[in-house]
């Protein structure tokens, strides 16, 4: 039956060997790929597994327990009280902080690159932007360091780490406005000089505007990236075991809390609980981002 | 009249803004490098560029202290480039179920958006996993005692890198003419024929590109292989034997170091710098000029 099918399929000299060779390769593909894909669901699994049992209202509004309290809680057998809210509030602090420094500076620089396609200047830009992006996050955290921590705030402080995040943040949303503006009908931008329309008022009401959906994505994107990064918030941010709103002073953030538990045996059970939350939110913001993208994307 | 010139100063207005928010990345790029620099002036100076590079003597007691970069160099280079070799077969599979074997199909689509979703799991999230999952794996499998080190990190580092590894070969091998494929397959040829003897010589370029800036991910990633490494700061004996990264070993050393050590390691974090940045250039100089 196999035997004829191929031979109907195919020119009559083809050894079956090379029909074999390619049929297997086809299998070598198709369990490579499921291979690949496959420790993502491995990844959500072991998390939902074991950090759903954590996840209660506390674990949004308390802070995390100290190491004592934890203790007791696991020799009696019991869910270790407290949560991770200190971390949730840097986490949003910082996020906010760096989306403020970001992302004015990357749209208004996005444009200008959009607005120069040649010339050396702009190529400068460009490939610095890509340099930028390539910059491994711990080293923005030894930059953070040394301008923030060691200059302005003199010791660990939230600002530092929303700087960290803020230089991580500028490459994405500055590439990803260029992409944007560049779907943008010229027509539209002609249409508006031409009604004597002067050109920031182009850039604020048509352009931005008219790309809102591509910047959202972009915007969305980097803070799903920037929201998870922990090596660059050990050497800036360092954590805080209180909320803390004083941009000045070391601050917490949920994957610093997810160091810190994995550090100490206690509060092991709390890694999951926490990598579960950080991971639902980045997936949650990558889904958003993709929906905004493809739901009104695709209409210009 | 008047109308006519105001709106002709805003327009110029509005260009300084955009231009100076341009001069910005230029002069972030520029502070970078500059302070990197600056910090790693005096462990440059005590031990000499050329010594502290590729010393692998690293100790912090005070009065002795002497640091050596290239166990980590080392160490930077054997993960990534095993993570590199790990990671081909996955990423060029899918790539090929991608854009090839299943191209626009609906499963396609699915998979691709399964990659994308491991670009999007946080790094500390890959250590837990490789920690918990992996580590008992290599361990059971007799390989190693503890199960941290090279293999273990360059495992978890190969997942990691699979989505910017994909990503541009499925652009480049769904770009392949279908006249040239069909080509192919009017001689005859098989599929597996017309893979590895239009499309790959055709996209080759392209995808080595993609592997270059896959490899410049693999080599800054920091949480995740500091937690599977091992952390000793000496050069590896196999690859099942601990060592650490450049990016590890900032993120290891940093808490109680201040002086000669902060210093060292903001060198360590220099010659990350431009590594990664050559690394990257070199991959995105091969896609404007070949793909």
């Amino acid at each position: 039956m196999n035997l004829m099918k191929s031979d109907n399929r195919n020119t009559p000299d083809r050894s079956s060997w090379r029909d074999k060779k390619n049929k297997l390769f086809l299998g070598l593909v198709v369990t490579l790929s499921i291979v690949t894909v496959l420790p993502i669901f491995l990844i959500l699994w072991k998390l939902v597994k074991e950090g759903i049992s954590q996840i209660n209202l506390d674990f949004f509004i308390k802070v995390a327990p100290d190491p004592l309290e934890a203790m007791t809680a696991v020799n009696n057998g019991e869910i270790i009280p407290g949560g991770i809210a200190n971390g949730i509030t840097g986490s949003l602090l910082m996020v906010l902080i760096a989306s403020l420094i970001a992302i004015p500076v990357s749209i208004l620089a996005g444009i200008f690159l959009y607005e120069h396609p040649n010339g050396w200047y702009a190529r400068l830009i460009r490939n610095l932007t890509d340099i930028l992006q390539g910059v491994p996050s711990i080293v923005l955290g030894l930059i953070a360091y040394i301008w923030i921590v060691i200059s302005i705030t003199k010791g660990f402080s939230g600002l530092a780490g929303s700087v960290a995040l803020a230089i991580m943040m500028l490459p994405i949303v500055i590439r990803s406005t260029e992409e944007t503006m560049k779907m943008i009908p010229v027509t539209l931008k002609e249409a508006a000089a031409a009604l004597g329309v002067p050109y920031w008022r182009i850039i604020l009401k048509v352009m931005i505007p008219t790309g809102f959906s591509g910047l959202m994505t972009g915007i969305l994107l980097s803070i799903s990236r920037i929201l998870g990064e922990t090596a660059p918030l050990m050497l800036t941010a360092l954590g805080s075991t209180m909320i803390n709103l004083n941009i000045y002073k070391p601050t917490s953030a949920v994957p610093l809390l997810i160091w810190e538990f994995y550090n100490n045996p206690n509060m092991v059970r709390l890694v999951w609980s926490s990598s579960l939350f950080l991971m639902g939110v980045v997936l949650v913001l990558n889904i958003l981002a993709k929906r905004i993208n493809s739901r009104f994307g695709n209409n210009q | 009249m008047i109308r006519s010139r105001e709106i002709f100063t805003s327009d110029k207005i509005a260009k300084v803004i955009l231009k100076s928010a341009s001069f910005l990345v230029l002069l972030l790029a520029a502070g970078i490098i500059f302070s990197l620099l600056k910090g790693s002036i005096p462990a440059f100076r005590e031990f000499g560029i050329f010594r502290f590079i590729f010393s692998s003597e690293w100790n912090p007691t005070e009065g002795k202290e002497v640091y050596g970069a290239f166990p980590f160099i080392f160490g930077t280079v054997v993960t990534s480039l095993l993570a590199l070799i790990i990671c081909f077969p996955l990423s060029f599979a899918t790539s090929l179920f991608i854009s090839e074997y299943f191209k626009k199909t609906k499963i396609a689509g699915i998979l691709s958006t399964l990659v994308d979703l491991l670009a999007g799991i946080p790094s500390i999230v890959y250590g837990l996993w490789g920690f918990y999952t992996l580590r008992p794996l290599i361990v059971d499998l007799g390989l190693s005692e503890q199960g941290y080190g090279i293999f273990t990190s360059s495992l978890i580092l190969a997942i990691m890198i699979i989505p910017y590894a994909t990503s541009l070969s499925n652009e480049i091998i769904s770009m392949v003419p279908n006249e040239l494929k069909e080509a192919g397959y009017s001689l005859g040829a098989t599929r597996l024929e017309v893979i590895f003897n239009v499309i790959l010589p055709v996209s080759r370029s392209g995808l080595v590109a993609g592997y270059i800036l896959a490899l410049g991910r693999a080599l800054g990633e920091t949480m995740a292989v500091t937690m599977l490494i091992g952390n000793a700061n000496l050069i590896p004996k196999g690859i099942f034997s601990p060592g650490n990264t450049m990016a590890s070993v900032i993120a290891n050393q940093f808490g109680e170091a201040d002086g000669l050590k902060l210093s060292a390691l903001i060198a360590i974090g220099l010659l990350l710098f431009v590594v990664t940045a050559i690394v990257n250039a070199a991959g995105k100089w091969i896609v404007r000029r070949y793909a």
